[in-house]
């Protein structure tokens, strides 16, 4: 239960971030996320070109128990968003960070990692939550 | 569906031909209407008689699980019981045949017992104006912000865009919000319940036009810093928005009017004893201070004396030219506001006190006992206001027990299901609101139908399938959600 990649970076409001070659990165909501949204039954995506600040609705999620944001932790260009998940969004649920992620973006500028979460520190983030 | 009745539709039994009105005359003989105009195809009814027209809906309200055959702790929805005489008299043929373009004369009964209405929802809210005309609470609620945009752009005030409420809102404070035109700027709370101060103060600015507050919140607790936060909205330039979703934990006691709220929407067919919950017609009338009262939403019942004697009149877009206009063709839902008025008057002023004294005693009897008996609760720091929550986030941990779970199994125990995962901000929650009108021993049967279930679990039995016993089993919520199918649609 809740799985932490390692070769991630992580927010406070529970999106991941990964860097990919080319300078661009990917986007997704993470395993506690789902899990505590629980059943995905809709996701609303950004428009590819979209442009969308650091903090910025990103897309929303949806599940039988609410409806929440998904913000970006950058700030960027939407260059492509997983089509899939509006007829499946229960990928999210099965592979939060592989087939379920959310969007493609291209930086607006580099990446500031101290504005993210190591997986250490996210996982000690959660820890708090829980208790 | 894995039901084990068998849910025979009332198109099911229809007959080519049968009619329910078997007494009444030719419908079609009698008509005046121009044969061109009539259609020539059947309307998609189903073709049933009388009898059995009754035994369909009658089993159907059979097969509902209702406040008249179980207790029914919905938090935030105020489930209480319903005085029969409020359905009585408002029912009187000489209310219920009233036509509402009869002449205003002829109504003057009627008018009288909605002026009186506005009269003592002013007293017991502090505020100094009230319009009945909202439909629902979401129609108050869209009165109330609109009236607070008409207020800044009737000051020129045109940057005010921006409406703050906290994360423990209900969901339409922001859609609201978002209605009217404005942003939402969200709050977060304290660990004691309570709004956030220092995340306010930040938040407020010139942009802001208002904050939109339940209180008690949602979280089932009182905002003890009301006052700061009224002064610091007002400070600033902004209004104060009271949801009246929780009125009924404060009423007699402490009003809105007083905490310097400029308008508030009250849920009548909630606080004031109507029938609700089914999307059924409610009442959100709205009430507001100095500031507001030229906006009020139309018609509002007006009074005059002509020769010594009272005249009661609708007051429209001539008396108040800046108001934001008509939201209901008539005084909004007439039998709703009838029953408020008739729940009111036999309250009376003490009566009102006693509503609040016992509906926050219930709560608070409620949270201690199911404290004592090892649930824990969200803010165990804090008095319950006429609601609280309890979290199931361990048993959901250790035992696999969610609070989906807790709540089916409560079914069984003949007991409708609390609020679930409402607010969101707490994990795996119940909010719970016994209400003022439950005895002890239901109070107390509620905690042992509780403990049966968390001992259960702990011995391994599983709740994945419950309820077991209800006309229909655990629905695959997911699936309805994805498969929306509202629409019957006969073969």
């Amino acid at each position: 239960m809740n799985e932490i990649p390692r070769d991630l970076f992580y927010t406070k409001e529970h999106e991941w971030l990964r860097c990919e070659d080319g300078g661009i990165v990917t986007i997704g909501i993470t395993d506690h996320a789902q899990a505590a949204l629980g059943d995905l039954v809709y996701v609303e995506l950004p428009e590819i070109g979209q442009d969308i600040d650091e903090a910025g609705e990103m897309a929303v999620v949806e599940s039988v128990k609410a409806a929440s944001d998904v913000y970006s932790p950058i700030s960027g260009r939407v260059l492509t968003v997983n089509e899939e998940l509006a007829d499946v969004p229960e990928k999210i649920n099965s592979d939060p960070y592989g087939d379920g992620w959310i969007v493609r973006m291209k930086p607006m500028n580099n990446i500031d990692e101290s504005r993210l979460m190591s997986p250490d520190s996210y996982q000690q983030f959660i820890n708090d939550l829980e208790d | 569906m894995n039901s084990h009745v068998k849910s025979e539709l009332i198109f099911d039994k229809s007959r080519n031909g049968r009619r329910a009105f078997a007494q009444a005359p030719n419908a079609v003989k009698a008509s005046k209407i121009p044969s061109k105009l009539m259609r020539n195809d059947k309307p998609r009814l189903p073709e049933v008689s009388e009898p059995q027209t009754v035994r369909h809906f009658t089993r159907l309200s059979q097969l509902n699980f209702s406040i008249d055959t179980q207790f029914y702790p919905l938090g935030s929805c105020t489930m209480k019981h319903n005085p029969r005489a409020c359905n009585a008299l408002a029912l009187l043929p000489e209310f219920a045949g009233r036509h509402p373009l009869g002449p205003i004369s002829h109504g003057q009964g009627f008018m009288s017992c909605m002026f009186e209405l506005q009269e003592m929802l002013k007293d017991v809210t502090g505020m100094k104006g009230v319009s009945l005309t909202p439909m629902a609470g979401a129609q108050g609620e869209l009165a109330g912000v609109a009236m607070i945009k008409a207020y800044h752009e009737a000051r020129g005030d045109h940057e005010r865009t921006e409406i703050i409420c906290p994360d423990a809102a209900h969901g339409t404070n922001p859609a609201t919000a978002m209605m009217c035109g404005c942003q939402v700027v969200e709050v977060p709370t304290g660990p004691e319940g309570d709004i956030d101060f220092d995340a306010l103060k930040l938040a407020v600015g010139p942009k802001t036009a208002g904050i939109m507050l339940t209180n008690p919140s949602t979280l089932g607790v009182f905002e003890r810093r009301i006052k700061d936060v009224a002064d610091l909205i007002h400070g600033a330039g902004g209004l104060l928005y009271y949801d009246g979703a929780n009125l009924n934990a404060i009423l007699g006691k402490v009003r809105p009017g007083d905490m310097d709220f400029d308008v508030i929407h009250m849920n009548l067919h909630k606080t004031f004893s109507t029938p609700h919950g089914g999307g059924g017609p409610g009442s959100g009338a709205v009430g507001v201070n100095d500031r507001l009262l030229p906006f009020m939403p139309i018609p509002i019942v007006g009074s005059k004396q002509v020769e010594g004697k009272t005249l009661y009149d609708w007051l429209s877009e001539d008396d108040l030219p800046q108001s934001i206009g008509r939201l209901s063709g008539f005084m909004g839902n007439a039998g709703v506001l009838l029953r408020a008025y008739v729940y009111m008057r036999m309250l009376g002023c003490d009566g009102m006190k006693r509503v609040s004294e016992f509906a926050t005693l219930n709560a608070n009897y409620l949270s201690s006992k199911l404290q004592e008996a090892g649930f824990e609760l969200a803010f165990p720091a804090r008095r319950a206001s006429h609601e609280f929550i309890v979290t199931l986030k361990h048993e959901a941990r250790s035992l696999n027990l969610t609070a989906m779970d807790f709540a089916k199994a409560l079914l069984d125990k003949n007991y409708h299901a609390p609020t679930t995962y409402f607010p969101l901000l707490v994990p795996e929650c119940l909010l719970i609101e016994p209400t003022e009108t439950e005895s002890k021993e239901t109070l107390d049967n509620f905690v042992t139908a509780m403990i049966e279930i968390a001992t259960a679990a702990k011995k391994g039995v599983e709740f994945k399938d419950a309820p077991y016993t209800m006309p229909v089993r655990r629905l695959d919520d997911v699936k309805a959600a994805r498969q929306l199918d509202l629409a019957y649609q006969p073969e």
